[in-house]
């Protein structure tokens, strides 16, 4: 019961963080308070919201082997769902405002820029993981379905390096996701290694 | 500060005739209304009053191709000043504590008249005017505004440059204590411009004092600031402490920390892009799409190409 009960809220705050910046834009967009370029506001805010979520679903592994709370899983996907939503929002801005709906210039876009080309790139990673989201597909794809997911990991590199090429100077928040990032991947990496070494197993098994 | 006003702006040989003649229907205008800037102090733009509303003459003032100029809350609230921070609302933000007053000017180099002077002295017999100028910035967006101040060329002659002085080098003031962001290491500080003396003399390049006819606010480079509207904005250095005469090319800031993005001249150009974005098209704030075409020398070709003749402008960028 406890345990229902906790998932419950833990699920809540998820969902109310995770859709606050796109309330909050989105009225202060209608409330004219976004101030002098609003689609530069909305564009950061979407790819910050995007990038922070991310990292979070990959967060939750690590923080669930440390702290043993096993109940963290049910908010990874919810995490990476909400990630892949303000990236696509994201997206349709920078096609809509900066290209305005012109395909030449997306894909000029998108060739001559390496932070444009990390950057669909890490959506384009995402777009597959989104839609093998649901129990269905989890089903169906068995062990071929954690590989597949292994590319959120691929996902928050791209976009951390999108980040990091967009920055003219102050590269003091970029610099901290990429630490956060490389943590996460360390952690993964000495999780594998654990994990493929058979006396380090066996002894897990007990 | 002492701010005087022409009584007629004889600028028809460095703006285009239209433009010109728009000019004279201001100042006539202007006169009719009996609202000049001079009055107005900083205290006048507290509470939500707009500049405009507070003068007549500028509510219906536009650019050449008519274009229409932004609010004085636009330019005032949006803007790089990497000294205040890095986003566009910190430098309106984080620079109530900056003193533009007093203010010394640093004069150096291969000059007759070098010294520390008062600002009010370096200003003194220099005429003001309104000058209506598009800014371009390099990351895409662009404005019109009204700026007051003066040309650059007034200033040089009066302390004297010598023969052998090829380019002029300003730098802004380093204040940690006032300037916020100058405490971390974001830029090479202080911040350093440059231009070449041709440039610098050239009668479409200001020092400006101030916008809408009023003293500039700190966060658009008070009490000094460069302008030259055929460059990217970041060109035009603020709050001006020093200004060197000097016969290398000056290694300006933006040089130093991405050399692979624009060197000395900075000129619009729609045809170089940036490496991270088209300079084709910009942003007209404070519009949503970035679909104004950028003009080659923002639009003021006729008056400086000749500053570039053969010049191969894709890499003297």
């Amino acid at each position: 019961m406890n345990q229902k009960r906790a998932l419950f809220a833990i699920k809540t705050i998820l969902w109310v963080s995770a859709l606050s910046p796109g309330v909050y834009l989105v009225s202060s967009l209608l409330r004219g308070s976004l101030g002098v370029n609003p689609v530069e506001k909305l564009t950061l805010w979407t790819g910050m919201t995007a990038l922070v979520l991310l990292l979070c679903s990959l967060a939750i592994t690590p923080i669930r082997r440390i702290s043993g709370w096993n109940l963290l899983i049910k908010l990874r996907r919810p995490l990476g769902l909400f990630a892949f939503f303000y990236a696509s929002a994201h997206f349709v801005i920078w096609f809509a405002f900066y290209n305005i709906f012109d395909f030449g210039y997306m894909w000029a876009d998108i060739l001559e820029r390496r932070f444009i080309t990390a950057g669909m790139a890490a959506l384009f990673v995402m777009l597959p993981l989104a839609l093998t989201s649901t129990r269905w597909a989890i089903r169906k794809l068995g062990k071929r379905w954690s590989v597949l997911h292994r590319g959120a990991y691929l996902a928050g590199i791209l976009g951390v390096l999108h980040y990091f090429w967009l920055v003219k100077a102050d590269t003091r928040l970029p610099s901290l996701f990429a630490v956060v990032l490389i943590g996460l991947l360390g952690f993964r990496a000495a999780l594998q290694s654990q994990v493929l070494q058979p006396g380090k197993r066996q002894r897990g098994r007990h | 500060m002492i701010i005087r006003r022409k009584p007629d702006i004889a600028s028809s040989e460095i703006t285009p005739e239209h433009t010109y003649l728009n000019r004279r229907h201001f100042v006539k205008k202007a006169a009719a209304a009996g609202v000049l800037g001079t009055a107005l102090g900083p205290r006048a733009l507290q509470g939500k009053t707009t500049l405009q509303e507070l003068h007549p003459r500028f509510s219906s003032m536009t650019s050449e191709m008519d274009e229409p100029l932004n609010s004085y809350e636009e330019i005032t609230t949006y803007n790089n000043f990497y000294e205040f921070g890095t986003r566009k609302s910190d430098p309106a933000e984080n620079s109530g504590a900056f003193r533009p007053r007093p203010w010394k000017v640093e004069i150096g180099g291969m000059v007759n008249k070098p010294g520390q002077y008062e600002l009010d002295d370096l200003l003194s017999g220099i005429t003001m005017e309104d000058r209506v100028y598009r800014l371009r910035c390099v990351e895409a967006w662009s404005m019109v505004i009204p700026w007051y101040g003066f040309p650059l060329s007034a200033l040089i002659n009066k302390v004297e440059p010598q023969p052998g002085a090829k380019y002029i080098e300003m730098k802004t003031i380093v204040r940690p204590e006032e300037m916020t962001h100058q405490r971390f290491p974001i830029l090479d500080w202080p911040y350093i411009e440059g231009l070449r003396m041709d440039e610098a003399m050239h009668p479409l390049t200001i020092l400006a004092t101030g916008l809408y006819g009023a003293d500039l606010p700190n966060q658009n480079g008070a009490p000094l600031r460069l302008v030259v509207p055929w460059k990217y904005g970041f060109k035009g250095v603020k709050s001006i402490q020093s200004i060197r005469f000097v016969e290398e090319m000056p290694i300006n800031t933006w040089q130093v920390q991405n050399s692979h993005e624009y060197g000395f001249f900075a000129n619009v150009n729609p045809n170089v892009s940036h490496p991270r974005w088209s300079q084709a098209r910009e942003t007209r704030l404070p519009g949503f799409r970035k679909d104004f075409d950028t003009m080659m020398f923002n639009g003021y070709t006729d008056q400086v190409q000749h500053l570039y003749a053969g010049m191969d402008l894709a890499r003297w960028k």
